[in-house]
């Protein structure tokens, strides 16, 4: 899952550096906030640790062996934004020094494996632990799934990324320029291997550490290192400067773009595939649709599936607007405080759901 | 039965203590090349990284076959003069990358739509010019990208390499981190081939699957006590040293004048492939 140098085009891997970036930033932040003095030696520690526990053969059934990439495990310990960076810099240390994955596809890499698994194994663990005791068993099932799960969904992330190479990415003989495989092959490709082999390595090196420290150093897992500002377990000095202080420069880049919406209003069009069935019947949209796709003409009907699925659901805010808005700029940022809003009410549901704090009676004593 | 068991559980132990000696040896093996007076060696790490970055980033960018040619061809002509043998070049990156990027292109040969050259006579599956142009691409990009990445940490120190990414305004705290993650890798790799090497000395019997598994799986949870146990070590020898969450490096770098030039030169074979690699 490591993609290599040449594998993606440059373009592809500007924008995975530009998506990893601000989860760097705000992990970063997070992190030495809550840690402080402690942030050198922890990260530097925890990263060769990911290093070299990606290292391990792992035995799997069926007498092979597949290496594990050790993101439920450090996730569950460092806690998610701990282990993002962990993982990062060790794919870091992994493409420059031996050449596993490249410089040019890090950010793909990392966003793929250390952001986004770090993220599914957090939610995975969280939602499947619930508030059980920490010697449960179930936290050991809930941390080989959250291995499992974020090993997936991070091959799934990679086989996309090879997959839409080929769609845009050809040399004037159509010969494509990068990875050659469209999705149809990538996607049953990678994930056959995931599913099985390296799904399966994730599943034991996750489940195995949860199991092995709930026996022998519990306190390691009663709050993610980085959740809590360091366990006494490293006994760490925790900041007091959380929440608001912490956020703010997110809530107001937040609120910036949501006030920089309007400009959508700009783009003239359509966007590329997001015609409607409607727009299929029309002359003038018919036109536009050959244009801008090479020349090649929409089909003469509306497809039966386009159109019997454009019915099931209609929008409350059909293109960004409302029938009680009539100002379409207006439209767009109410869409934007709507739909932001109605996210983080959803997140402060989960939170609330699956993040009350579990009472344990055990002391952290490292 | 018996012998499948005692093969799997000693390949276990072995291929993993085989994995910790090769990167151990990779690391020594770099830094001896390190030391040799090449050309890649007397450049300042700061300068070699302006100038190596791009050639890397234009070999994954350039649309032109003869251009990705052309740079490999650089790269070979400059790892002879920083006395990397091509032997160990292709030890190192060429058969590796080979065996991984051309298992992966061999099919879009027949896969990749367009002109059919050729037709297996037993198999009857179509050659085409446009998947050969697609597998030439992809494995082309990759040796070239990895030559270049493999001759910048071949022929400079870690700690130089890491030095000088604060030419790329790298934030401090992070090439401090990265410096320290390098040494402790080593310090880990140490820790686990030992966990390792106990193991194998105190194996007399058969294991299965789910008992080598939990081996594995318990070396991994010892290594993970171990390593945050190290880091609150880590923490109060460097409090007990002063430190106070500030870092500094000693940036002892000179440049020279045939320093500039090798970056002139550098710089304008780049220049060159983005020209004619549009």
């Amino acid at each position: 899952m490591h993609i290599p140098d040449g594998y993606l085009s440059p373009s592809t891997c500007a924008v995975l550096y530009g998506g990893a970036v601000p989860f760097w930033w705000a992990a970063f932040a997070r992190v030495k906030r809550l840690l402080t003095t402690r942030l050198v030696p922890l990260l530097a520690v925890a990263s060769a640790f990911c290093f070299v526990i990606m290292m391990f053969n792992i035995p799997l059934p069926g007498g092979t062996t597949g290496h594990a990439v050790g993101v439920g495990a450090a996730t569950v310990v460092l806690g998610p934004w701990a282990a993002m960076l962990s993982l990062s810099i060790a794919l870091l240390m992994q493409a420059v020094f031996f050449g596993d994955g490249g410089i040019t596809t890090l950010g793909a890499n990392s966003f793929n494996m250390a952001i986004v698994g770090a993220l599914v194994a957090h939610l995975v663990y969280r939602m499947v632990s619930g508030r059980t005791p920490l010697t449960s068993s179930r936290r050991v099932i809930a941390s080989a799934l959250a291995g499992y799960a974020a090993i997936n969904v991070s091959a799934f992330l990679a086989a996309c990324e090879l997959g839409i190479q080929p769609l845009f990415f050809k040399d004037a003989s159509g010969a494509p320029l990068y990875a050659p495989y469209s999705w149809n092959v990538s996607i049953p490709a990678m994930m056959i291997g995931h599913f099985t082999f390296a799904g399966l390595a994730e599943l034991f090196v996750s489940g195995g550490v949860v199991a092995y420290l709930q026996r022998t150093n519990i306190s390691l897992l009663q709050q993610p290192v980085s959740m809590i500002g360091t366990v006494s377990a490293v006994g760490a000095q925790p900041s007091s400067s959380t929440g608001w202080r912490l956020m703010s420069p997110l809530w107001i880049r937040l609120a910036m773009l949501m006030i920089l919406t309007p400009l959508g209003v700009l783009a003239a069009g359509t966007a590329w595939g997001e015609w409607s069935a409607r727009d299929l019947s029309s002359p003038e949209m018919r036109q536009r649709i050959q244009s801008a796709s090479q020349n090649v003409a929409p089909p003469m009907t509306q497809p039966q599936g386009l159109e019997r699925l454009s019915l099931i659901w209609s929008a409350p805010f059909p293109q960004y607007t409302s029938v009680l808005v009539r100002r379409r700029a207006f439209g767009y940022a109410l869409s934007a405080m709507f739909g932001t809003g109605f996210i983080i009410v959803f997140h402060l549901l989960i939170g609330w759901v699956f993040g009350r704090p579990v009472k344990h009676p055990i002391k952290s004593s490292l | 039965m018996a012998s499948q068991f005692r093969g799997r559980s000693r390949g276990l132990v072995e291929r993993s203590l085989s994995t910790f000696i090769h990167t151990l040896q990779h690391t020594i093996d770099a830094e001896q090349i390190a030391k040799k007076k090449g050309l890649l060696q007397r450049f300042d790490p700061r300068l070699k990284i302006l100038g190596m970055l791009p050639l890397i980033a234009i070999a994954a960018l350039t649309r032109q076959l003869w251009v990705i040619g052309g740079l490999f061809g650089v790269a070979l002509t400059i790892a002879l003069l920083s006395q990397v043998s091509l032997r160990t070049l292709a030890s190192r990156v060429w058969l590796g990358v080979l065996a991984f990027t051309g298992l992966i292109s061999v099919p879009a040969v027949f896969l990749t739509r367009g002109r059919v050259v050729y037709i297996l006579p037993i198999l009857g599956w179509s050659i085409t010019a446009q998947g050969v142009r697609a597998a030439t691409y992809l494995i082309a990009r990759t040796e070239t990208a990895a030559t270049f990445s493999v001759l910048l940490v071949l022929c400079t120190p870690w700690s130089h390499v890491l030095k000088a990414l604060r030419v790329l305004r790298i934030p401090l705290v992070l090439v401090v981190i990265l410096g320290m993650t390098y040494r402790y890798i080593l310090l880990l790799l140490r820790t686990a081939h030992e966990m390792f090497q106990t193991r194998r000395s105190r194996m007399v019997g058969r294991l299965d699957g789910p008992e080598l598994r939990r081996i594995a799986t318990a070396s991994a949870g010892v290594l993970m006590s171990k390593t945050l146990q190290l880091s609150g070590d880590v923490y109060t020898a460097m409090r007990s040293r002063g430190f106070c969450g500030e870092a500094y490096l000693v940036d002892d770098f000179r440049t020279d004048w045939v320093d500039w030039i090798t970056l002139a030169m550098f710089t304008l074979i780049a220049v060159l492939a983005v020209w004619f690699g549009r």
